[in-house]
């Protein structure tokens, strides 16, 4: 048996080849996330394009369905000059607030009953059939029970938002809490760990994931628990501004506020989604979307 | 009446002494299943292992060779019989008892020191000291420059390491452990029977070893336990006297291991077989 060495000239050879290919393959990468951005822009100009002469030339019937260059002047002048019911950063104001609150009290309450009737098998068996009721129910028709009972105010916005929440996560947070590997608790058990501290340091980390995926969905239906309270019934906010631009067949006035309400949506979401990364930093690092 | 070799001499079963690091003294395990028939995992069970003695324990799939360590652990109790550890009966989770999973029960969420003081720091240790010697036990498993890493940033092997690292920790008088290193590759497998080896004459705790690997056990113990198909029960039990300090790498090819190996294969064979062929009837 001889071991077989290749000489310095064909392993210098061989490296600086290597090295061409790799440059080769980060060029390809490089051209093909341009291409990703590029269509997308392309797309997002044709979409506004398309629809401003549409608009332009009454094909869409602007009064009906708006166009771009009339929203984008009704979002500067409620910058400017305000909205009918106060300054704009007022409204983003109160519905934010009223969202993130439910937000907070569901995310806190779901996650609670989630981990307790996760760990809990006789009352996981007894409340499981209620919670399933209490599921089916469509929760936004709840708003007007809480307007009657709750006022115009905030109280009433908050308590949708938090019914909206409270479920996704809870049955997220139960889920989770029910998939934690039982080798993993098992293991907890034998080096020591007392019940209490299984919970805090096995299953409520192992959980996590399923808990942080359900916050993305959940913050979307917070918004929605406030703006349809707000559309119910409100003194200030965002689903109040929609609901007068509908009274007064201001479609460039909904869409508006729409739009507002998408980028209120993404900044959190974007915030979310940091936390998450914090979060649960030792879970292996995703493939990386392409062009993201 | 069949003449044993010297190495692999077949000891009579005899009832447990009361000194033995583990008892198990005659016991039956049944269970309800979910949709409510009665199984029975073990019967009429009995095994000894004497302080610092290593044994395995090997038998067909699904003959309740796990069932076996969790009667030691008390996560499971006797239907009939009794267990005991240190002289004591198995009431609660004994803190001398350290476990090694066949799956990765390392919480992943945690890096390797924090998973290694994760004993220590459960049972009341002061964080200062906890970390102190988990910086100490991971050093002993060779894995000093990984202190700050995840579980998944490690291989098979290094995560063994951690699990062990994590389970001596605890300077467990009882080691269990269940087929620890089957999911390696061969040579990880070699390098961590050693490691295993060279922990355990430092520690000298009493160690129950599943496996379903016969050379495994044999070059491991000094005790094995063949089992029958389920429901198992103890079918022979071999000393093996092959001189320590052993070498993984270099034990497979000693002719003395390679005769006792067969002696015992051929014990166990007729299991496996009967194993195999209630398997494929009942589809399990």
């Amino acid at each position: 048996m001889t071991a077989i060495s290749p000489t310095m000239s064909q392993a210098a050879a061989r490296d600086a080849s290597i090295a061409a290919a790799e440059a080769r393959a980060r060029a390809r990468l490089r051209r093909r996330h341009a291409l990703v951005i590029g269509l997308r822009l392309a797309i997002l100009v044709a979409f506004l394009g398309l629809w401003e002469l549409g608009a332009d030339y009454n094909i869409i019937d602007p009064f009906f369905f708006a166009s771009p260059s009339g929203i984008w002047e009704q979002i500067w002048s409620w910058i400017t000059e305000g909205t009918s019911q106060g300054p704009l950063w007022l409204q983003m104001y109160v519905t934010l607030e009223e969202t993130f609150l439910g937000f907070m009290i569901g995310a806190l309450g779901g996650i609670a009953a989630g981990i307790v009737l996760g760990r809990n098998r006789l009352l996981a068996d007894v409340f499981s059939i209620y919670i399933k009721i209490a599921n089916s129910v469509p929760r936004v028709v709840l708003g007007s029970v809480f307007i009657i009972a709750l006022g115009l105010g905030m109280a009433s916005k908050v308590a949708l938002a938090v019914v909206m929440v409270f479920f996704v996560v809870f049955a997220n947070a139960f889920q989770g809490v029910r998939e934690a590997d039982r080798a993993m608790i098992a293991n907890a058990q034998i080096l020591g760990a007392s019940p209490f501290q299984i919970t805090r340091t096995v299953i409520i980390p192992s959980a996590m994931s399923w808990i942080l995926a359900s916050l993305h969905v959940s913050f979307g239906f917070a918004l929605v628990g406030a703006v349809v309270g707000e559309f119910l019934g409100a003194k200030q906010g965002m689903g109040l501004l929609i609901s007068t631009a509908q009274g007064a067949f201001n479609a460039n006035g909904v869409f508006a506020a729409m739009i507002i309400l998408a980028v209120m949506a993404l900044v959190v979401e974007f915030i979310i989604t940091r936390f998450e990364n914090y979060v649960v930093k030792w879970r292996p690092a995703p493939f990386n979307e392409q062009g993201t | 009446m069949q003449v044993q070799p010297m190495a692999a001499e077949k000891l009579s079963q005899a009832a447990p002494q009361a000194d033995a690091a583990i008892a198990i003294d005659d016991v039956t395990l049944r269970f309800v299943t979910p949709d409510g028939h009665m199984m029975t995992a073990i019967r009429d069970f009995t095994m000894t292992v004497a302080r610092g003695e290593f044994a395995c324990v090997v038998g067909p799939t699904g003959c309740g060779k796990s069932t076996t360590l969790n009667l030691v652990t008390g996560l499971l109790r006797p239907t009939t019989g009794n267990v005991r550890v240190m002289g004591n009966p198995v009431t609660d989770i004994s803190r001398d008892i350290g476990f090694v999973f066949q799956a990765d029960a390392l919480f992943p969420w945690r890096s390797v020191i924090d998973n290694v003081a994760a004993g220590p720091l459960y049972r009341g240790t002061p964080k200062a000291e906890a970390y102190e010697r988990a910086r100490d036990w991971i050093g002993r498993v060779g894995l000093g420059r990984f202190e700050k890493h995840y579980p998944h940033q490690l291989s098979g092997g290094m995560r063994k390491r951690v699990a062990l690292a994590q389970t001596f920790i605890n300077q467990p008088k009882i080691l269990l452990m269940d087929e620890p290193f089957s999911a390696l590759d061969m040579q990880t497998r070699t390098v961590m029977q050693d490691e295993l080896l060279d922990l355990w004459s430092e520690q000298k705790s009493s160690v129950v070893f599943v496996t379903h690997d016969l050379e495994e056990a044999v070059a491991l113990a000094d005790k094995v336990y063949v089992l029958t198909a389920g429901p198992g029960t103890v079918k022979s039990v071999y000393r093996i006297d092959l001189p320590r300090p052993r070498v993984m790498a270099d034990i497979r090819y000693d002719p003395k291991f390679i005769e006792i190996a067969k002696v015992i294969w051929n014990d166990l064979r007729e299991e496996v077989q009967l194993g195999q062929s209630r398997g494929l009837q009942t589809g399990h």
